[in-house]
């Protein structure tokens, strides 16, 4: 069937910036679309930074914390719940105060949002690697191997992630049953986190794969005879990796909440190994004694964090989607 | 007066390196019970002039200068809320797609009566009434019933009609139409085009036609304009401009235009737009790789054979075996193609032409029949090895020009991907010269292989996919559609690029196309096909001259006449 | 439409019977449930008597369809830690669950769809940017931090509103109780089902803004406009009604999320309903009542699937009509 394109004048302006010779890479990438976008919308620029910073502390939490709060010789039950440097009673030592055990809350926030970091990425590679091999494979082979993956992709996506997480660890604790839960839980969390997120990758992919499956260039590769696995990792993966990117970042925003909120409903990390959610958990039973400063600095770093993620990713989205341009 | 005058009209897109002039300094009017055709290839503005015009210009688009008049009233620089009631009321609308110009969860009627009652000061039953009528003036059968279904019971035909039929909702004096026919088969695009005219002389109402489509300018316009990059370049009288155009712009377009009547042996090179593809460096195709060992097992008689091929799709599954439904693409088809030769395949979309060579490169499996490649059976292949050794000797060209290139691979790459998974040469090095070559001879110049596929037009792109072909050295080639997404100038240019190729290198072709003006350019010999049937295969010119099924000619009674067009500069054969 | 009720009606009983499969396999592999339910002091001839008694020697598939026919008569056994039956449990504490969810998901229906509307129709206004801005706080503070601050703000602080419980309720009928008829009931609910349906709410809304510019750039909207209809009729009959299809299926998903999510906000504001209660049993590993959530939740869900399956029959013609 013939066709001509409804938006020629987009096609000719474009016609027009390709006549601009091919600069290098990096030039190239400044002078992109994306980037633009990327620096007219200045609060996506104040979120990159402030997310590069907040991973920053995070990371190097050994070197930046004002102390170690896991090194038991230098905390003392007698500096327990120091209010902050601005109210009375406090302690220079200590800008945010301390918990309820004498530790610092700042290098406390630092330390956990490293934990928190740590568990969001791991969960996020691990669910993106399984969702996209099941979607890849799902949209391009179809039939029933397809039906099975999907089934299963619509049964589970019934359920929300974090009751899917709540299950799986309710599970693992029954089959560990308590024994080394410490050293477990970060594991148990991990897989629980990928295994309850894996699905929207796998359904994105699925989709992008099906569309990319009938384009031409799939066709032609396979007119020349190149097999199936090649086919899909050479040429369909790199093509569907737009909307990945877009969910990887969203979904690293939601598994550091939805570990925040397991550790905070006291079936993720424990208090001797505290992420965010764990500290929070332990401020709560404060709240109502007036040390509200032990549950509320952690959870404003948990939402400026994951604020900062969310801000970044709802642009790329919307930078990708050449439909809302 | 006229009921349409465009004066000095520019339209602006403020971009984020420049400003984009749309269309620059543009005049032309209309007059009631009149056709106003605007052609012109993509990029050169024709759609913006319709926006510009009835006040719907994507953001950021904006009227720079000029002055748009509807019966002597200036309209281009109304408020919005007068703009909008001109809309529907005094100028209709037609778009290019049926399928999707309907808003799908409301019935034809309540569409219609909306438009209707937006307009007339018409109770709900009169405007019924009037809905009803319209859709028997568009020429929809049992109007009374069809007007309470929603769009997706209509076909691609009868919902253009719906479409028109909302055009003219309240007598409109002035209709444009944006590429009406394009997205329609041939039979039916010419029913709609005689619709339109025969409603522009009965309602005496002036129409502005945009197309790409100068059969479609030559069948039913009055004046045309040309448009080139925003410019008009030429304007005036139908006959006049087509019959002995002025502009050199003009000239090569209309001489671009594969005509069903005269067969050319070359199309005119027209350098008008794109650079035309002239090799840079001239290969001896005896001594370079591409010609070189050639060493396909020799084959006397027919180079394929294809008899009582069969193929259907399945459109429901069900457990059931009874309750699952078919579709039948592809129905007992038989015929042969010779070495050397050209094949063409011809049909409306949905007959089963583009199925057939699917069929034949292995990307579906047949459900009966049999393909004979030389003396092997292509359908009882098994081994990897003898399917790779097949795969290699057929390579396919293909429809669409943007996605036929992996967009995330250097155009370098996508030419080595072959010539690399076949082992066709010794090195690095040797596949790097080897893709060199074969960009220079495509036309396109080596230093194109570190650029990536977006950096690209349409019609260069088209060219790296037939140097992607050519990198397999195969001795079969099918094309399917290869310049239907193309401007008639690119068109032009690539389809003297296939010819050459064929003679350098003896290739036998399929050559598919739903334009029996092009299949008559390239084919020896031509099958039509209907509904998954082969109707009729014969000699090219016998096809045309003397056609034996009636399918065949009423395929040709369909075609626009090309009798207007000027046939200056054309050497027939 | 009696075909397609009957087909979705299968798929629904299918996932059902698979949620069933696992909820067993929880039931009966994970732990050993003999262990849970005796003392240390018990023999074990005691213990093989106990199992024989139980059925839990009898083949794997035996046992599975007398799980499932006990479930289905809402017998899910008895929790390890109460010593009492799961449905008395369940029984005592769906009113209180349910009035909680249905009140945050009527707040963020109510606020969450003209919030969606106003921002796609008007992509560019301050407003709609202010609506976007507060959309992404919402979705970026975690549930329960979002429960903490209320409480820290209107209970701790001001000491305006109750932080726990659900005040006084009026019992209604043999098992129902509600906390809708009292005025600290009503006080108890405004918190958590703020804190509940604010997720849900900022979701709602941001996916109704997104189909609806989607919509906004279709054909027919551009023909809609082109042929002078006022923008009354191009926004609301045309483009709101191509959006509710994509709308009500992630609408009816967020509003089975809400019961789920009931689990954080019943644990912040210690609400006496299923949530917590589950949550109680994965810290104790009581597996008869998670399997018996699990199923109760997958039925909600799957009920919930199987309405908005049929309201689409009814918004979408081409699900409806057949082609001529």
């Amino acid at each position: 069937m013939p066709y001509v394109s409804n938006e020629e004048v987009t096609a000719a302006v474009q016609d027009r910036s390709s006549e601009q010779p091919a600069a290098g890479r990096v030039a190239r990438i400044l002078d992109s679309d994306l980037f633009h976008s990327f620096l007219r919308s200045k609060i996506t620029v104040v979120a990159a930074v402030a997310t590069l910073i907040l991973f920053l502390l995070s990371f190097l939490a050994p070197w930046v914390a004002p102390h170690n709060p896991f090194d038991l010789a230098t905390i003392s039950i007698l500096d327990a719940r120091v209010p902050p440097i601005w109210q009375e009673y406090s302690d220079p030592r200590f800008i945010l105060g301390t918990d309820d055990q004498g530790r610092d809350l700042l290098s406390g926030i630092f330390y956990g949002m490293r934990i928190s970091l740590i568990i969001g990425f791991c969960s996020v590679i691990a669910a993106a690697v399984l969702g996209i091999s099941l979607g890849l494979v799902a949209g391009y082979m179809g039939g029933r191997v397809d039906s099975f993956i999907m089934r299963v992709a619509d049964v589970q996506l019934t359920f929300p992630a974090i009751l899917i997480a709540l299950l799986i660890d309710g599970i693992a604790a029954g089959i560990f049953g308590g024994v080394d839960r410490e050293f477990f839980a970060f594991y148990i969390l991990i897989v629980s986190l990928a295994l309850s997120f894996w699905v929207q990758y796998a359904r994105t992919v699925r989709g992008s794969t099906m569309v990319e499956k009938n384009k031409e260039y799939v066709q032609a590769a396979r007119v020349i005879g190149i097999p199936s696995v090649i086919i899909m990792v050479r040429h369909i993966l790199p093509n569907v990796m737009g909307p990945v990117m877009v969910i990887a970042t969203i979904n690293l925003a939601l598994a550091i909440v939805t570990e925040a909120t397991l550790s905070f409903l006291g079936v993720g990390m424990p208090p001797t190994q505290p992420s965010l959610g764990t500290l929070i958990a332990i401020g709560n039973d404060f709240l109502y004694s007036g040390e509200w400063w032990i549950a509320i600095f952690p959870g404003l770093a948990l939402a400026l964090l994951v604020l900062n993620v969310n801000l970044l990713g709802d642009w790329l989205r919307d930078a990708l989607n050449p439909k809302l341009r | 007066m006229n009921v349409l005058d465009i004066k000095d009209l520019t339209v602006e897109f403020p971009g984020r390196k420049s400003v984009f002039v749309a269309v620059d300094d543009v005049d032309m009017s209309v007059d009631a019970g009149k056709i106003l055709g605007v052609v012109g290839e993509s990029g050169a503005g024709k759609s913006t002039v319709g926006n510009a015009v009835i006040g719907l210009l994507q953001e950021p688009g904006r009227i720079a200068g000029g002055e748009v008049f509807l019966h002597g009233k200036r309209i281009d620089n109304l408020p919005y809320k007068e703009k909008r009631l001109l809309r529907g009321r005094k100028i209709g609308m037609i778009f290019q797609d049926p399928l999707t110009s309907l808003d799908p969860l409301q019935t034809v009627e309540s569409q219609l009566v909306e438009t209707i009652r937006t307009h007339l000061p018409l109770s709900a039953k009169d405007a019924q009434k009037r809905a009803v009528e319209l859709i028997d003036a568009v020429g929809i059968p049992n109007p009374g019933e069809r007007i309470k279904q929603y769009p997706h019971q209509f076909s691609g035909g009868m919902r253009q009609r719906v479409v028109i039929a909302l055009a003219l909702c309240a007598e409109p004096e002035l209709v444009i139409a944006d590429e009406p026919t394009t997205a329609l088969d041939v039979s039916i695009q010419a029913q709609i085009l005689e619709l339109m005219k025969k409603l522009c002389e009965e309602r005496n109402v002036a129409m502005l036609v945009i197309t790409h489509d100068m059969g479609v300018i030559a069948d039913i316009t009055d004046h045309v304009a040309v448009m080139y990059h925003g410019d008009l370049v030429e304007y005036g009288e139908t006959t006049q401009v087509l019959g002995a155009p002025q502009h050199p712009y003009t000239q090569s377009l209309i001489s671009a235009v594969p005509r069903p009547d005269v067969k050319v042996e070359r199309f005119p090179v027209v350098n008008y737009i794109e650079k035309a593809g002239t090799p840079q460096k001239h290969i001896d195709i005896s001594t370079h790789w591409l010609g070189k060992s050639r060493d396909y097992e020799k084959i006397s008689g027919p180079l394929v054979q294809i008899r009582d091929l069969d193929m259907r799709f399945e459109v429901r599954g069900s457990v059931f075996p009874s309750r699952r439904k078919y579709f039948q693409a592809v129905k007992k088809v038989s015929f042969d193609i010779q070495q050397g030769e050209t094949f063409g395949l011809v049909g409306e979309s949905g007959s089963g032409k583009s199925t057939i060579a699917r069929l034949i490169t292995g990307l579906y499996d047949p459900t009966g029949g049999s393909i004979l490649f030389g003396k092997t059976e292509l359908t009882s292949l098994k081994n990897r090895k003898d399917v790779l050794a097949m795969r290699r000797q057929m390579q396919m060209i293909f429809q669409d020009p943007y996605s036929s290139l992996n967009a995330r691979m250097r155009v370098r790459d996508i030419i080595a991907e072959p010539i690399k998974f076949h082992k066709l040469a010794s090195g690095n090095a040797e596949v790097r010269q080897i893709v060199d070559d074969l960009l220079d001879h495509v036309g396109l110049g080596a230093q194109a292989g570190q650029k990536f596929p977006h950096e690209f037009s349409g019609g260069q792109r088209q060219r790296i996919s037939i140097a992607r072909a050519l990198a397999t050295r195969p001795r079969f080639l099918i094309c399917d559609e290869p310049t239907s997404a193309l401007d008639v100038s690119i068109q032009a240019q690539i389809l003297n690029l296939l010819k050459d190729l064929q003679e350098e290198l003896g290739l036998t072709m399929l050559f598919i196309s739903h334009d029996l003006a092009v299949i008559r350019q390239m084919c020896n010999r031509i099958g039509v096909m209907r509904n998954g049937e082969l109707c009729e295969v014969s000699d090219c010119d016998d096809l045309f001259e003397r056609p034996q099924h009636p399918y065949t000619r009423e395929l040709l009674d369909l075609m626009p006449s090309m009798e207007l067009l000027s046939r200056a500069n054309l050497e027939t054969s | 439409m009696i075909g397609f009720a009957t087909r979705r009606l299968i798929q629904a009983l299918i996932v059902m019977l698979v949620v069933a499969l696992l909820a067993f396999t929880m039931f009966r592999f994970v732990g050993d449930p003999i262990n849970q339910m005796v003392g240390i002091e018990t023999s074990i001839e005691e213990r093989e008597a106990l199992r024989e008694r139980l059925g839990l020697n009898d083949p794997i598939p035996v046992q599975f369809l007398r799980f499932v026919t006990k479930a289905a008569q809402f017998d899910f056994g008895t929790s390890y830690q109460f010593r009492q039956p799961v449905s008395e449990l369940f029984a005592k504490r769906i009113p209180a669950t349910l009035e909680l969810s249905l009140t945050s998901a009527l707040f963020a229906l109510v606020v969450g769809i003209p919030m969606g509307i106003y921002a796609g129709l008007n992509r560019e206004s301050p407003i709609s940017k202010l609506f976007l801005s507060v959309s992404l706080v919402g979705i970026s503070l975690p549930t329960f931090f979002i429960g903490i601050l209320l409480i820290f703000l209107f209970s701790v602080t001001l000491q305006w509103l109750p932080s726990f419980g659900r005040g006084d309720t009026v019992q209604i009928g043999s098992w129902w109780t509600t906390g809708f008829l009292t005025a600290s009931g009503l006080k108890a609910l405004i918190l958590p089902s703020i804190t509940l349906g604010l997720y849900q709410m900022t979701l709602i809304m941001r996916l109704i803004r997104a189909e609806m510019l989607e919509v906004i750039r279709t054909d027919y909207i551009k023909f809609a406009r082109a042929r002078g209809l006022p923008d009354r009729l191009v926004h609301f009959r045309h483009a709101l009604k191509n959006t509710l299809v994509p709308v009500i299926t992630i609408t009816g998903l967020q509003l089975g999320a809400i019961i789920a999510f009931a689990t954080i906000t019943e644990t912040v504001f210690n609400w006496p309903g299923m949530g917590l209660l589950f949550l109680q049993a994965v810290q104790n590993v009581d597996i008869p009542i998670m399997s018996a959530y699990l199923l109760l939740t997958a039925f909600l869900f799957v009920a919930i699937n199987f309405i908005v399956d049929i309201l689409y029959f009814y918004i979408d013609p081409r699900l409806r009509v057949g082609r001529p």
